[in-house]
């Protein structure tokens, strides 16, 4: 398994972020191993892979979230516009609030929806009230979400329903203008119109954002992605332009995964 | 008789000493909340809350030690809680590295089940002999000793039922780790840490010996702080144990009143937490 | 309402936000990690102040009472004497008196728990669990002085009138064990402390031993019901196994309760400093010492012989506290769970 860089076929594309040569272990569990890899600007690119592939892990490495616990340890180079993320001297908060994250299961705050979408604004920008309300509006109607709360924007946000926490939740994280988001299985927990709706969004929202998002699913990463990873026991099997990998495949083993031969 | 039918027998035994189990539990519980309301009711009336206690022989009521208990069960509670709640976020929320979690969980723990009488007994050492005189202060910072532990194992136990997901959320959009804490975690906990503090306001409501040797007793109306304050259990304590019908009337009425106050703590707060606890 | 519509309007716009990413200004970092640093160490105190807690009770009690530790060293646990005139104290009858009563109500109260948590968990129709549930934990509840009040009034009369004599004219005929039960029916004494500490003690072993009756998984006592077993069999070879760290767990915190209980056993103990092999007879408890004296002792020395029985009292529970807890994490650890 080459483990060197794979360049996408097209050119002229700025590399948002690049990963040099990581390995993460969760204490002595070797979890990556060797990952090289780099994420275009404005696009959309896809992990996909069996449970317990990584995929997850590597991007909790882009926002550092693996930062929160004992234990876990990330080796060698993330550079994200050609800063290292992974030096201590990384100011965390900042990282954060530059790359945005939505989870696979929906997480509103115990607060009123205007909040939850506010709270993430607040940490760093002083806006009048009216400013506020226009972010808010604008990053609701970014998520699809604003006409059905816009009367009840008041109301808890676990007063939604799944489809609508979860979008909730994109607003949120979009409403801090972030420079990447990333998503881990975010439609995993959702029924089909909600995952519509949200692949939908994804395909709108990558004209400003750089998006990582993480799937079980190959057929959404087949529908949504630019550029596809697949990744198997912790280590970057194959890279490539999205129809390139899903139709011809340069390895064997991203050919038997993706045509069903091992789940 | 054969092994099935004996296997049988046991079951049914056994089963029906159980339910004789929960009938011994009920009986005793009906039999103390009746004999509080036969002996207490007699003596409930406007004069209760209105008079003062009475020297022997004369009739009166149960003003001061009200008043009394209420104002050290307040400011116990006030002084304890604030503590409570900043070392149960502590726990909950610092403690996953290092050797300080784990040592004041288990001292938090000893000191949750410690004789109340130690803790009165500890105030008298460190604070009314130093001063030189019985308080109500010395009081309330016996009670407020006895709400520190509970509240931080209900602190700690609420805050670590809120799932890693919702931090991990906050933390994800940039949010230092002290407004995570305080504006999520802790609001998503807010329920049942609520209802803790309700079941600390419960316990040391009944307390009897932490008060014993700190804020003693008080014939008359006092709001000194700095003196010896009446309350509800001592009066209770001196009124039962004397030969004054009066006085042993005003003790059930006391009594009365204590188990009312802190029976409906109980039910509010077990309600509260059904109710309020959010399910993620 | 399509989201077609909401895509084209967000397209658009409610004004020209632009989504070119914004600039964190640093101060606000900075800040944040002063808060951060702040916020941590404040609560790093406060639980930094619970060690400190512990620790000033230990010195104050010890220090409380070195009087009497040098008045009477080690004698102090085994002398039975109680005299404040000629100011010789002994530990023993409060301390026998302690463990009697403790016992007695452990003995009495587990298996009555396990009964009532058999009950709550397996026996009763749905409806009632709740009710009945809130019945039992309404008995920790009420406070021990009311038990003291209720024992002294109205269970000690009935308790030496009827019951009293009927346990030193049958039990009270036997050979050995009949020291246990003879004696002057009065009502009040250790046995009737005992039995009134059970009665406060069962709602907590009760609760205890319900919540982790509750979590066994159900399937577990399926897989034992499809081998034939009946609820009895099930309950005593599954579920009690499978329980029984948090059942040892509830037994400690009903015991420790039942040590410390000062005004229930006050009331209806007796006070008296004399050792006796009988349960009926009137006996002296620390914690009754400790409530019946305290205020009126004159003389250091009294004082101090006081305070020692205190901190005695305090190292017994913490003894048992802490051995229990180690118990607990080595059950724990031999089944393979993590604490």
């Amino acid at each position: 398994m080459n483990a060197a860089v794979l360049q996408p076929t097209e050119q002229a594309v700025v590399q948002k972020i690049r990963v040099k040569e990581l390995d993460f272990y969760y204490g002595s569990f070797h979890a990556l191993k060797n990952i090289n890899l780099e994420i275009p600007e404005r696009k959309v690119t896809a992990f996909i892979g069996p449970s317990g592939c990584g995929k997850s892990t590597l991007l909790r490495t882009f926002n550092r979230m693996y930062a929160l616990y004992p234990n876990q340890e990330a080796r060698g180079e993330i550079l994200l516009d050609e800063e290292n993320i992974l030096s201590p001297a990384q100011d965390l908060n900042r990282l954060r609030a530059k790359v945005g994250m939505v989870f696979q299961k929906p997480t509103p705050f115990p607060m009123s929806i205007y909040d939850n979408i506010a709270f993430g604004v607040r940490l760093y920008e002083s806006l009048s009230p009216r400013d506020m309300e226009e972010r808010v509006e604008w990053a609701l109607r970014k998520a699809a979400l604003w006409e059905e709360v816009k009367d009840k924007l008041k109301q808890a946000g676990t007063s939604l329903s799944g489809g609508q926490q979860q979008r909730l939740c994109i607003a949120r994280g979009i409403a801090v203008k972030p420079e990447v988001l990333l998503l881990d299985e975010p439609c995993s927990a959702l029924d089909p119109i909600s995952t519509g709706r949200i692949e939908e969004l994804v395909h709108e929202l990558k004209n400003d954002y750089t998006i990582v998002i993480v799937t079980h699913n190959m057929q959404q990463a087949a529908r949504v992605s630019d550029y596809t990873a697949y990744m198997y026991l912790g280590e970057l099997v194959e890279f490539g332009v999205t129809d390139e990998v899903f139709i011809k495949p340069k390895k064997k083993e991203t050919e038997d995964y993706i045509t069903g031969r091992f789940g | 008789m054969n092994l099935y039918t004996r296997r049988l027998l046991v079951n049914r035994f056994n089963l029906l000493v159980s339910l004789g189990a929960m009938l011994f539990g009920l009986f005793w519980l009906a039999w103390i909340l009746y004999t509080l309301l036969v002996a207490g009711f007699g003596a409930l009336g406007p004069d209760l809350i209105l008079k003062m206690t009475p020297p022997p022989g004369n009739s009166g009521g149960l003003l001061n030690p009200i008043a009394g208990s209420l104002l050290m069960a307040a400011l116990g509670t006030l002084i304890g809680t604030p503590i409570g709640i900043m070392a149960g976020i502590y726990l909950a929320e610092f403690g996953r590295r290092g050797w300080l979690a784990p040592v004041t969980r288990f001292i938090n723990d000893i000191l949750l089940s410690a004789p109340s009488i130690v803790i009165g007994l500890f105030v008298y050492e460190v604070y009314v002999v130093q001063v030189g005189h019985f308080s109500a202060w010395a009081g309330t910072f016996a009670l407020a000793l006895l709400v520190i532990p509970v509240v931080i194992r209900t602190t700690e136990n609420m805050l670590r039922l809120v799932p890693d997901s919702l931090r991990e959320a906050a933390a994800a959009l940039g949010s230092p780790q002290w407004k995570v804490i305080t504006l999520v975690t802790v609001r998503a906990a807010k329920a049942g840490i609520i209802t803790g503090i309700l079941l600390a306001i419960a316990r040391i409501s009944g307390e009897t010996a932490p008060l014993l040797f700190t804020a003693l007793n008080n014939q008359f109306w006092s709001t000194n702080m700095n003196a010896p304050m009446s309350n509800l259990p001592v009066v209770i304590f001196q009124f039962a144990m004397s030969p004054y019908d009066d006085w042993q009337k005003l003790a059930w009425a006391g009594s009365l009143i204590i188990t009312l106050g802190v029976l409906t703590l109980n039910i509010v707060a077990r309600t509260m937490a059904r109710e309020k606890t959010p399910v993620y | 309402m399509s989201t077609v519509a909401d895509t084209i309007e967000g397209l658009q716009g409610p004004s020209d936000i632009s989504t070119v990413s914004r600039s964190i200004p640093d101060a606000s970092l900075r800040r944040h990690h002063r808060f951060d640093q702040a916020f941590r160490f404040a609560t790093r105190c406060f639980a930094l102040l619970v060690l400190t807690l512990l620790a000033g009770i230990i010195v104050s009690l010890v220090l409380g009472s070195v009087p009497a530790l040098k008045a009477f060293g080690f004698g102090f646990l085994t002398s039975a004497e109680w005299n404040p005139v000629t100011e010789k104290f002994g530990a023993l009858v409060p301390i026998v008196g302690t463990l009697a009563t403790s016992s007695i109500a452990l003995l009495i109260a587990i298996p009555v728990s396990f009964g009532v948590a058999l009950f709550l968990t397996e026996l009763s129709p749905p409806w009632l669990r709740r009710p009945l549930g809130t019945a039992i934990e309404l008995l920790a509840a009420i406070p021990s002085i009311i038990y003291g009040m209720w024992g002294l009034f109205v269970f000690a009369p009935v308790f030496g009138d009827y019951v009293q004599p009927l346990l030193s004219n049958t039990l009270g005929a036997l050979p050995v064990l009949g020291a246990l039960f003879r004696g002057a029916p009065t009502g009040i004494g250790i046995l009737t402390a005992g039995i009134i500490l059970a009665i406060m003690v069962i709602p907590f072993i009760a609760s205890v031993m319900r919540d982790v009756f509750e979590i066994v998984p159900a399937v577990l006592k399926e897989s034992s019901y499809a081998l034939g077993s009946t609820t009895w069999e099930v309950v005593w070879h599954v579920v009690l196994p499978y329980t029984k760290v948090g059942v040892v767990g509830g037994i400690m915190l009903g015991l420790g309760r039942a040590l410390g209980e000062t005004m229930a056993v006050t009331f209806v103990i007796g006070n008296a400093h004399k050792l006796s092999a009988s349960l009926l007879a009137p006996g002296s408890s620390i914690a009754s010492a400790l409530a019946n004296e305290f205020t009126e002792a004159v003389g250091d020395l009294y004082l101090s012989s006081l305070i020692q029985l205190g901190l005695i009292l305090f190292l017994i529970t913490f003894v048992i506290l802490a051995l229990s807890k180690l118990l607990l994490m080595h059950l724990a650890k031999s089944e393979g769970q993590k604490t």
